[in-house]
């Protein structure tokens, strides 16, 4: 089991945004979807530590994440979160920035060619690039650590179909390779089954469903 | 090097004549700062007041003891004021606090160690109320810049937090801007010293009858202190106080928790 949610609950003004979240996620790829405000981009934060739950407990590979060294953790299941937030520079140095804090050798080329972009991208300024390009660059420079996991918050909210057709083609591609497991956040139930080997459906926090997409999203 | 002057209490009442023209522009502009100048000059004549009777007493009583606890009084209570402008900076007394500290006992040290300036409560009272006001403006400075980076850069630490990067290291380009800040006013005031305005040493060493040399020499001497003091305030102050946007595990807190 890649991750176990146990009685998971957090509190954020008063309100509880997750509320007693209990659920398995599975390796290979998962969606996690729900309507706005059903607390998903909350859940896949807690996934690699950079938020905690106020009650409860998370397991990652069978062991209490809380366990885990943060910052070593967080370059094993790393994530993409929904807005672009490059570093100042090219496209390649947030490539290099990335590999080198895990210590990963870089193949910049391969790199961009797994998140659907082309060699000539390396040189680009960041500040220059389109969303659905940043969105790219986003995914490459995670995919630049060779993480065991990929977490991914809603990352084609931004774009138009095009663009939502090449990211979702080059995570389908990680998807077949079976070297990463994805847990994905979406609103779209249709890119819920396309992308999702299992789905766990969040409403107000709590869980309305869990299950092979089939099931739960019929 | 001074021939000293006497200046008459009704010179001093004169000069308010200024205070009512500023008081007179606030008003026919509607800028509503009546009552600040009000209070700005009333706290101006109270507070040098009572600081020239503690300097007269410490200039008496020649010893370093009255001088260092004077010094340390400037730097609570610069750190205090500091902590008002920095009110985005969760914790941001005790930084502040260090870093006017620091900046004083380091800067003050030095020019004594060199030689530039006696030990004597003559040279240390003004002298380190120069270094401790300008640190307290720059480290302000620097920390209220700090705690609107913070806010507008949120999702990028994050996101390079996402990355395992240290709280540090994704901090790092925030914090540099936030030192900037601080540092760039006195900075620029230098490059512009002389040619645009005449720094407040010089002018009163001119009015007190000090040969022009002098007057430039002693000015040099303090702006290049006040550089030394801005620059260890600033960088002490960010280096200690971006760490409380962050919790031991290398998480953001929110926001609310700021104050």
């Amino acid at each position: 089991m890649l991750f176990e949610l146990a009685d998971v609950g957090l509190d954020r003004g008063g309100r509880a945004v997750l509320d007693s979240v209990s659920s398995r996620i599975p390796e290979g790829s998962t969606a996690i979807v729900g309507p706005s405000g059903a607390g998903k981009s909350t859940l896949l934060r807690l996934l690699n530590r950079l938020g905690e739950p106020d009650r409860g407990h998370i397991y990652y590979r069978e062991r209490a994440l809380d366990s885990y060294e943060p910052l070593a953790l967080r370059r094993e299941v790393a994530l993409v979160p929904q807005l672009p937030a490059l570093l100042e520079g090219t496209v390649e140095s947030n490539l290099r920035y990335a590999a080198g804090l895990a210590g990963e050798p870089l193949e910049v080329g391969e790199t961009l060619a797994r998140a659907g972009l082309d060699p000539s991208f390396a040189a680009r300024d960041v500040a220059k690039l389109s969303v659905g390009e940043q969105q790219r660059a986003m995914l490459a420079r995670a995919l630049a650590q060779r993480p065991a996991v990929l977490l991914l918050d809603e990352p084609t909210s931004a774009l138009d179909h095009a663009a939502r057709d090449t990211i979702e083609a080059a995570l389908g591609e990680l998807r077949r390779s079976s070297e990463i497991s994805i847990v994905l956040v979406s609103h779209d139930p249709e890119q819920a089954r396309r992308l999702g080997d299992w789905v766990l459906r969040l409403e107000a926090g709590r869980v309305a469903g869990c299950g092979a997409p089939a099931e739960v999203l019929a | 090097m001074t021939a000293s002057i006497h200046v008459d209490l009704w010179q001093v009442a004169a000069s308010l004549v200024l205070v009512a023209l500023a008081a007179a522009i606030s008003r026919w502009q509607r800028a509503d700062l009546e009552r600040d100048i009000l209070v700005a000059t009333g706290r101006s004549i109270v507070q040098l007041t009572l600081v020239g009777y503690a300097i007269k007493v410490i200039f008496e009583a020649d010893t370093i003891w009255l001088v260092l606890a004077l010094l340390a009084v400037m730097v609570f209570f610069g750190a205090i004021t500091a902590r008002h402008r920095a009110d985005k900076v969760p914790g941001s007394f005790g930084p502040l606090l260090i870093a006017l500290a620091l900046a004083g006992a380091s800067t003050l040290g030095l020019v004594v160690a060199l030689g530039i300036f006696d030990p004597t409560p003559r040279y240390l009272v003004p002298v380190g109320g120069m270094v401790i006001g300008n640190a307290m403006t720059a480290s302000a400075v620097a920390l209220n810049r700090l705690g609107d980076e913070m806010a507008e850069s949120r999702a990028r630490i994050e996101a390079t937090l996402a990355l395992g990067a240290t709280a540090r290291e994704a901090a790092a380009p925030t914090v540099r801007r936030a030192l900037r800040s601080g540092m760039i006013t006195l900075v620029d005031s230098t490059k512009t010293t002389g040619l645009i305005f005449f720094p407040g040493t010089m002018v009163g060493m001119l009015l007190a009858g000090a040969s022009p040399t002098d007057a430039v020499r002693l000015q040099l001497i303090l702006l290049y202190t006040l550089l030394g003091s801005v620059s260890i305030s600033a960088l002490v102050a960010t280096t200690l106080a971006y760490r409380n946007f962050f919790t031991p595990a290398a998480q953001l807190r929110e926001l609310e928790d700021a104050g």
